[in-house]
C-alpha cells in the first residue's frame, strides 16, 4: 500500500474534507491557514531528543477500514461492566463508534461529544476554545499539521456551577496500520464547575509506520476543578507527539494523572499555565520504556497567578535499550508572589543499555516564592536482586517486584481508581 | 525424604581478585547445627555470601554439593528453591513491596502453578510465626525491611526462615545488633525449626547466641580456613579465653585474611 505524505493533502483536499464534515467557516479557514503554516514552520525541537529521523509527518489521513457495529474486545475490556451505559465516547481509527451521555448529564447542560459533532452542532462554543489559548496552530509544523488535518476527538463543556459526578470516559482505539491518529480533546469547565475525564489510547499496530499527533486542551475557569486521567498505550508501530496543556483560572484546580506507556517512540509534553491567583495543579506521571524505544517527557508548570501551587511527581522505568529524557520545568513568573512549585523525578534503569536522564529545572523570576526539586536516576540494585532471588524468586519475578515497588507509590497516589487499575494492567504486561 | 546435606570441599573465594576463603572444608547434615566463630575479617561472611551466590564474590576453586548436586551450577534462586537459605547480615530494603506479598511470592516460587498457598493458610501461618517472634502484625503490611531497625530486620529474616522452611539455613551474624530479649526471640525461632530435616550453620563472633541455641559442632575460622573444630565446649572456651590461645597453638600471627603480619 502506498503511503502518502501530508503534503499530498492540499488546499483542495482540506476544503473538501471540511465541507464533507459540514464544518463551520471559521474551522475551514483555520485549517487552510494551518495547511500553509505546515509547509513553512520548522519541526518542534524537544530538549535532548533528536527526532529528525522519526516519521511524524507521513501517514494516511483517513482510515480506509470500516468499523463494525460491535465494540472491539480490547475496548470492551477497558470499559468494564457498566461503562457502556454511562458517559462514553469510543473512536476507532478516527471514526466515532459510540457516543453516549446519561440523561442526568444532558439535563445539566453538559456537552460530551465527539469533535466531528461538536464542529457541526456547537461550532461557536468550539471556536472559543479550539487552538486559541491552549495550543496554538503556529507553534511548529506538527501543531499546524494537527490543525489542518485533525480528524476527531472529544469536546467537553461543563456550564457554570455544574458538578459532574461520574467520570466521562473516552477510548481512542486504533487498528489501522497506515492511518494517522489526529485526535483533539477539549475539556472546558466553566466557573465553579467540576468534571473528571479519563481517556485511554490503545492501538494494535506493532508493525507498520503510523503517526499519532495528539492535542489536549484543558480550561478550568475560576473556581473550577478538572481531573484529567490518561493511559497512553499505543503500539510499537506508532510514533507519537502528544501535547496536553491546561490553563487554570483564579482558584481553579487541574489534576493530571498520566500513564505514559506507549510502546513506540514518543514525545509527550504536559504543560499547565497557572493563570489565576490561587490556582493549583498537580501532575503525576508513570512512564515505562522498553526495547529500543526513545522517549521524551516534559512536565511543565508556569506560575503566573499569585499564591499558585504546582506539583510534579514522575517515576519512570527504563528496560532493555530504551532511553528517555525527563524534563521537569517549574517556571515562576515575576509577580507570582507566594507561589509554591515542587517537583520530583525518579528514574530506574533495569539494564546496562537502558538510559534515563532526569532534568529538574526551576526558573524563578520572583523573590517571594517557595520551590523545590528532587531527582534521582539509578540502576537496579544488584544486591536487592540477590536478596529477593535468595528467597527463591526468579530474576524476572524479582525485577517485576522491584518495578512495581518503584512505580507503586505514584500509581497509588493517582486520583482515579479506573486509571490506577488500568495502569497496573499495562505495567504488569510491560514488565513481564 | 533423604537427610539434607551440604558438602564444601577445598573452597576458595575471591572478591575483586583478593582471595578471602583459602581452602575450606565443611559438611553439614540435616539435624545438625554448626557454628562458625572467629574474629572479624577472617572470611566468615564471605563464606555465607559465596554459598548463596552473591554477585560480588568469585569462587575460584573447590566443590560444593547440596544434596549431591553441584551448588555452583545453580542460579541464586535455584539454590534457594533447592532448599538453601541465607539470613543476611544486612538485609536489603525494597520499597513498594509489602513483607506479606514478598513472603507469598517466595513461598509460591517453590510451588507448581495451581498449587499456590491459599491466602487463608498463608495468613494463618504468618500470624502464628509473627506471634512467636513477637513481631507486631503491622510488619506484614510494611514495605520489605524499609525503615526497619536493625533488630526488626533480623527478626524479619527469621520470620522468612520459618515461613520458607529451608533444608539448610545459614545465619550470618544474626545476633549482631540484638539486645538480649531480641536475641532470645531469634533463638526461639531457630530452635523451633530444629528437626532431622533441617540443618543450620550459624556464623557469629560472639558466643552469647550459642547460650540459647546449642550447636552440635563449633568451628573456628581464621585466615580464610577452618583452623579448629570441636563441640559446644569450644565456644565456651573461646568466650572465656578469646582467640589468642588458638593463634598460639597454630602459630598464627594475624588471624585476618590478607593482612601481612
Amino acid at each position: 500500500m502506498s503511503v502518502e505524505t501530508s503534503f499530498k493533502y492540499d488546499k483542495d483536499y482540506v476544503s473538501k474534507f471540511s465541507e464533507s464534515r459540514q464544518e463551520p467557516q471559521w474551522l475551514l479557514d483555520l485549517r487552510l491557514r494551518a495547511l500553509e503554516l505546515a509547509q513553512q514552520l520548522p519541526m518542534p525541537k524537544p530538549d535532548k531528543t533528536k527526532i529528525d529521523k522519526w516519521n511524524l509527518t507521513e501517514f494516511n489521513h483517513i482510515s480506509s477500514k470500516e468499523n463494525g457495529t460491535e465494540l472491539p474486545e480490547q475496548v470492551k475490556a477497558l470499559i468494564g461492566e457498566d461503562g457502556e451505559a454511562g458517559n462514553l465516547l469510543v473512536i476507532q481509527n478516527g471514526k466515532t463508534l459510540r457516543s453516549s451521555v446519561t440523561d442526568e448529564l444532558a439535563a445539566q447542560g453538559v456537552i460530551f461529544t465527539d469533535l466531528v459533532t461538536a464542529a457541526k452542532e456547537h461550532g461557536d462554543l468550539l471556536q472559543k476554545y479550539f487552538m486559541q489559548d491552549g495550543v496554538s496552530v503556529d507553534e511548529n509544523r506538527l501543531t499546524a499539521i494537527h490543525a489542518a488535518l485533525v480528524n476527531n476527538g472529544a469536546f467537553i463543556h461543563v456550564p457554570k456551577n455544574v458538578e459532574v459526578k461520574a467520570p466521562l470516559q473516552a477510548i481512542y482505539f486504533h487498528d489501522d496500520e497506515q492511518a494517522g491518529l489526529l485526535n483533539h480533546v477539549i475539556v472546558a469547565a466553566e466557573d465553579n464547575s467540576s468534571v473528571t475525564y479519563v481517556e485511554n489510547y490503545l492501538s494494535t499496530n506493532n508493525e507498520g509506520d503510523s503517526v499519532s499527533n495528539i492535542v489536549s486542551e484543558v480550561f478550568a475557569g475560576p473556581g473550577a476543578k478538572v481531573v484529567y486521567g490518561a493511559v497512553d498505550n499505543l503500539a510499537k508501530g506508532m510514533t507519537s507527539y502528544i501535547y496536553r496543556r491546561g490553563r487554570a483560572g483564579r482558584d481553579a484546580r487541574i489534576e493530571w494523572a498520566l500513564g505514559q506507556l506507549n510502546d513506540g517512540n514518543t514525545v509527550s509534553d504536559n504543560t499547565t499555565h497557572l493563570v489565576g491567583d490561587g490556582s493549583f495543579t498537580d501532575t503525576k506521571t508513570v512512564n515505562i520504556g522498553q526495547g529500543d524505544q526513545k522517549q521524551n517527557f516534559v512536565a511543565q508548570i508556569f506560575h503566573h497567578g499569585k499564591s499558585s501551587e504546582g506539583y510534579i511527581l514522575t517515576h519512570g522505568v527504563m528496560k532493555d535499550a530504551a532511553s528517555s529524557i525527563f524534563n521537569g520545568i517549574t517556571k515562576i513568573e515575576h509577580g507570582a508572589t507566594k507561589s509554591n512549585g515542587e517537583q520530583t523525578e525518579r528514574v530506574l534503569m533495569l539494564s546496562e543499555k537502558a538510559r534515563g536522564d532526569a532534568n529538574p529545572i526551576l526558573l524563578i523570576d520572583e523573590d517571594d516564592v517557595t520551590a523545590g526539586h528532587a531527582a534521582s536516576v539509578g540502576r537496579i540494585d544488584p544486591i536487592q536482586l540477590f536478596y529477593l532471588m535468595s528467597r527463591g524468586i526468579s530474576k524476572a519475578e524479582a525485577e517485576r517486584l522491584i518495578i512495581h515497588g518503584f512505580l507503586g507509590p505514584v500509581v497509588n497516589e493517582m486520583p482515579l481508581e479506573s486509571v490506577k487499575k488500568r495502569l497496573v494492567e499495562v505495567i504488569e504486561r510491560k514488565v513481564r | 525424604m533423604s537427610t539434607p546435606n551440604l558438602k564444601i570441599e577445598n573452597l576458595r573465594v575471591s572478591i575483586e581478585d583478593k582471595e578471602i576463603i583459602k581452602g575450606l572444608n565443611l559438611e553439614i547434615n540435616g539435624g545438625e547445627i554448626h557454628a562458625i566463630m572467629g574474629p572479624n575479617g577472617t572470611g566468615k561472611s564471605t563464606l555465607s555470601s559465596a554459598l548463596m551466590g552473591h554477585p560480588k564474590y568469585e569462587v575460584t576453586e573447590g566443590n560444593v554439593t547440596f544434596d549431591g548436586k553441584d551448588l555452583f551450577e545453580m542460579e541464586v534462586d535455584e539454590r534457594a528453591k533447592a532448599g538453601l537459605f541465607l539470613a543476611m547480615q544486612y538485609p536489603s530494603e525494597v520499597s513498594g513491596i509489602t513483607n506479606a506479598d514478598f513472603l507469598r511470592s517466595a513461598i509460591n516460587a517453590r510451588r507448581e502453578e495451581g498449587q499456590e498457598i491459599s491466602l487463608m493458610k498463608f495468613i494463618r501461618e504468618l500470624d502464628k510465626k509473627m506471634e512467636l517472634l513477637e513481631m507486631d502484625s503491622s510488619f506484614a503490611h510494611r514495605y520489605l525491611n524499609e525503615g526497619f531497625s536493625g533488630g526488626e530486620k533480623k527478626r524479619n529474616e527469621i520470620l522468612q526462615l520459618m515461613m520458607i522452611e529451608p533444608k539448610i539455613a545459614i545465619l550470618d551474624e544474626i545476633d549482631s545488633g540484638l539486645d538480649i530479649d531480641a536475641l532470645k526471640v531469634v533463638a526461639k525461632g531457630v530452635n523451633e525449626m530444629r528437626n532431622p530435616e533441617f540443618g543450620c550453620l550459624i556464623i557469629t563472633h560472639y558466643q552469647r547466641l550459642l547460650n540459647y541455641i546449642t550447636p552440635d559442632k563449633v568451628h573456628v575460622m581464621m585466615q580464610g580456613r577452618i583452623v579448629k573444630s570441636g563441640g559446644p565446649e569450644l565456644a565456651q572456651r573461646l568466650e572465656a579465653e578469646g582467640y589468642d590461645w588458638i593463634k598460639e597453638e597454630l602459630g598464627i600471627e594475624d588471624e585476618t585474611v590478607g593482612q601481612e603480619a
